[in-house]
C-alpha cells in the first residue's frame, strides 16, 4: 500500500503531519510501538529537515507486508559535503532557526540509527533523496 | 471498564463531544452519543464540553459508606480548593466527619512519601528519559492507547491515593481492626480515579472500597461547614503535598530543575508527540495532566480550575506558616509497597485487524473511501472526521451514504437515472416520431 504526502516549505509549526499520519496508519496497522518509534523518529528528522533546509517537497510511503519505506524528495540546494552532515552536531541551519530549537545536527545521525537502511541522494543546485526503510 | 457515561435523555446528538474527544471513542448513531469502551480512558474532557449536561461518571453514593463499620474518607486535595474563604483544611476535614465518617486521612500527606520515592526510585533505576509522571490515570490510559512505545517511560510508582489507602488499612488492621469491617472511601475530582480503583491495572488489588465525587458530596458539606467553630486537628500535610492537585505541584515537589509540566489532554498529547519523536531526551521528568489546571480542573469538581488555583495559593501560604500545628499519628511505621505490581500492557485498540494482511488490506480500503469523502469533518456523519468515518465504514460500523454529501450525491445520480430512464418509453406507446432512428 502506498501513502503519499505533500510537504510545505517553512512551516515549522505544522512541519511533522506526515509523520504524525504515517504512525497514525501504523497504529491502526498493528505494527509493535518499537518500530513505530523508529519510523516516526526518522521520518520526523527527514521531514523537518526538507521543511527547513530544502523549502518543502514530497513524500512517499510503502507499507508491505515486511517492511516500511519512506521516500523523501526536494528540490532543495542539496547537501555539499554529506559525509559532514551525518556528523553529530554538524548544521549549518540560521540562529533563527536554532532559537527555535532545531539545529541541533542530530537529525541525520538519528536517521542512521533508528532506520534498518538509509539511503541519500544529493545533487548541488538540483535536490535531495532520501530513502528511509525499516524491517518489520 | 470505564467511568464515564451517557444520560440518553440529556443528549441531544450534536457534535461537540465526538468532536473533541482524544482517543475519537464517541460517535453520535441514532440521535444520541455512544462511548466505545474500549477506547474511552475516563480524561472527562466530554463531561466538561457538554452543554446539556449528557456525560456524567459513574461514582459510588455517600450512602454506601454504611456498609462498613468503620468509614474512613480520603480527600484529594483538590476538595480544599471548592469553598470559598476557606483556608484552614482541619474545616473541611472536620466536616467530612460531620457527614459520618469515622476518619479522615489526606491524599497530599502520601503524595508527600511518594514524592520522596519518586527520587528515590529515578536513582536507583535506569528508567528511559525523560520519565513520565504515573500520577493521572486518564494521561497512562492515553499512553497505552495512543502512544504505547512511551510505557518504558513511565514512572511505575502508585498514585498518592492507593498509597493512603494502604498505609490507612495497614494501620488499623495492626490496631486490631478486621479488614472487612474498615471502608475507604476517595473523595474524588476524577473520572479516571474511579476506574482505576474499581478495576485496577498496574496493582493486584485496590485498598479504596468506593469513591464519591467532590461534586456530590459538595452539596452536603458545604452548609456544614459554616457551622464549625473549632474544628479538630486533622491535616497531617504541608503545602508541598497539597501541591500535587496543581499543574506543576509533583514536579516542584520533587525539586526537579529540568522538568516539563503539562495540563490539558490536547497539550498532553503534542508533547508526548514530541517525546516519542525522540526530541525531548534532553528533559529529566515530565508531569501530564489531562485537566487544564490539573486535578483542580478535574470533571468532578463543582468550582473553576482557575478560581481553584488561586486558592490553593492562599492554602498554601496558610499552611507554610511556622506554628501550624500536625496531627500526631504513627500511621507510616508499617511499610507499604509503593511500586506497581505488574507492568503496563499495550492495548491496541487502534488497530483495524489483528491480522496484519487482512489490516493492510483495510487500510487500503479505508484510503480509497477517504478520497472520496468531503474532508470537511462536519461531523453531521457522527463520526468526529471524514478520516475517522472512513474507519467505521471499513468496520463494517458505518455506510457512506452516512455522510450527507455522499447521500447528496447519490441521490442527484439517481434522480439523473431516472430522469434517462422516464424518457425511456416502452416501444408499445411510442408515438410516431418518437425514436426515429432506432428503428
Ligand atoms: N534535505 C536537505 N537539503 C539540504 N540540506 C540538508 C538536507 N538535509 C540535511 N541537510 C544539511 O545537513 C545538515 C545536517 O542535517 P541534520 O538533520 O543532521 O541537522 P540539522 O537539521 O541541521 O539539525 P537538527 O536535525 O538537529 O534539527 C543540515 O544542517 C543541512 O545543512
Ligand atoms: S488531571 Fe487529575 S482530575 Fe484530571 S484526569 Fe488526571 S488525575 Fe484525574
Ligand atoms: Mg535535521
Amino acid at each position: 500500500m502506498k501513502l503519499h504526502y505533500k510537504v510545505d516549505g517553512g512551516a515549522f509549526t505544522s512541519a511533522g503531519f506526515a509523520a504524525g499520519q504515517v504512525k497514525r496508519t501504523l497504529r491502526q496497522l498493528g505494527i509493535s510501538p518499537e518500530i513505530i518509534r523508529k519510523i516516526s523518529i526518522a521520518m520526523y528528522e527527514a521531514e523537518m529537515n526538507m521543511v527547513l533546509h530544502a523549502n518543502g517537497g514530497n513524500v512517499d510511503v510503502e507499507l508491505a507486508k515486511d517492511y516500511i519505506t519512506v521516500v523523501l524528495e526536494d528540490q532543495g540546494p542539496g547537501i555539499e559535503d554529506i559525509d559532514r552532515a551525518m556528523e553529530v552536531g554538524y548544521s549549518t541551519a540560521s540562529q533563527k532557526v536554532r532559537s527555535m530549537g532545531f539545529g541541533a545536527g542530530m537529525g541525520l545521525p538519528n536517521m542512521k540509527r533508528y532506520a534498518d537502511e538509509l539511503t541519500i541522494d544529493t545533487k548541488l543546485g538540483v535536490g535531495t533523496r532520501v530513502e528511509l526503510k525499516v524491517f518489520i | 471498564m470505564h467511568s464515564v457515561i451517557l444520560d440518553k435523555d440529556k443528549c441531544v446528538g450534536c457534535t461537540d463531544c465526538i468532536k473533541r474527544c482524544p482517543t475519537e471513542a464517541i460517535r453520535v448513531r441514532n440521535g444520541k452519543a455512544e462511548i466505545t469502551v474500549e477506547r474511552c480512558i475516563d480524561c472527562g474532557l466530554c463531561i466538561r464540553v457538554c452543554r446539556n449536561n449528557a456525560k456524567k461518571a459513574k461514582t459510588d453514593p455517600l450512602s454506601m459508606i454504611h456498609d462498613y463499620k468503620f468509614k474512613i474518607a480520603i480527600p484529594a486535595p483538590t476538595l480544599y480548593t471548592q469553598f470559598k474563604g476557606i483556608t484552614d483544611p482541619n474545616i473541611i476535614l472536620t466536616g467530612l466527619k460531620y457527614l459520618g465518617f469515622d476518619d479522615v486521612f489526606e491524599v497530599s500527606k502520601a503524595a508527600e512519601i511518594v514524592t520522596q520515592e519518586t527520587l528515590k526510585y529515578i536513582a536507583e533505576h535506569d528508567i528511559a528519559k525523560p520519565v513520565l509522571s504515573s500520577a493521572c490515570p486518564a494521561i497512562i490510559r492515553m499512553i497505552q492507547i495512543r502512544f504505547p512505545s512511551l510505557i518504558p517511560n513511565i514512572l511505575p510508582l502508585i498514585s498518592p491515593k492507593e498509597a493512603i489507602a494502604r498505609y490507612v488499612k495497614t494501620y488499623f488492621i495492626h490496631q486490631g481492626m478486621k479488614e472487612e469491617d474498615i471502608g475507604v472511601f476517595f473523595i474524588s475530582p476524577c473520572a479516571a480515579k474511579v476506574t482505576n480503583s474499581r478495576y485496577p491495572q498496574v496493582i493486584n488489588k485496590s485498598y479504596v472500597d468506593g469513591v464519591i465525587s467532590i461534586k456530590k458530596i459538595y452539596m452536603e458539606l458545604q452548609p456544614l461547614l459554616k457551622k464549625i467553630k473549632e474544628p479538630e486537628v486533622l491535616s497531617m500535610s504541608t503545602s508541598k503535598g497539597i501541591g500535587w492537585a496543581d499543574s506543576g505541584g509533583e514536579g516542584r515537589a520533587t525539586g526537579f530543575e529540568n522538568y516539563i509540566a503539562v495540563d490539558g489532554i490536547e497539550n498532553v498529547i503534542q508533547i508526548l508527540e514530541k517525546v516519542e519523536n525522540g526530541k525531548l531526551e534532553d528533559i529529566d521528568f515530565i508531569e501530564c495532566l489531562a485537566c487544564v489546571g490539573g486535578c483542580l480542573g478535574g470533571p468532578l469538581t463543582v468550582e473553576d480550575a482557575f478560581v481553584a488555583s488561586h486558592r490553593m495559593e492562599k492554602l498554601k501560604k496558610e499552611m507554610s506558616k511556622k506554628n501550624r500545628k500536625l496531627r500526631d499519628i504513627d500511621l507510616f511505621s508499617h511499610p507499604v509497597k509503593l511500586t506497581w505490581d505488574k507492568p503496563l500492557k499495550v492495548k491496541s485498540v487502534l488497530t483495524l485487524d489483528d491480522d496484519r494482511e487482512k489490516a493492510l488490506e483495510m487500510m487500503e480500503q479505508l484510503e480509497a473511501i477517504y478520497e472520496r469523502l468531503p474532508k470537511i469533518d462536519c461531523g453531521s456523519c457522527g463520526a468526529p472526521t471524514c478520516r475517522a468515518l472512513a474507519e467505521d465504514i471499513v468496520c463494517g460500523k458505518a455506510h457512506v451514504e452516512d455522510c450527507v454529501f455522499m447521500l447528496r450525491e447519490k441521490v442527484r445520480n439517481m434522480a439523473k437515472d431516472m430522469v434517462i430512464l422516464s424518457e425511456k418509453l416502452p416501444p408499445s406507446i411510442q408515438k410516431k416520431g418518437d425514436n426515429e432512428n432506432d428503428g
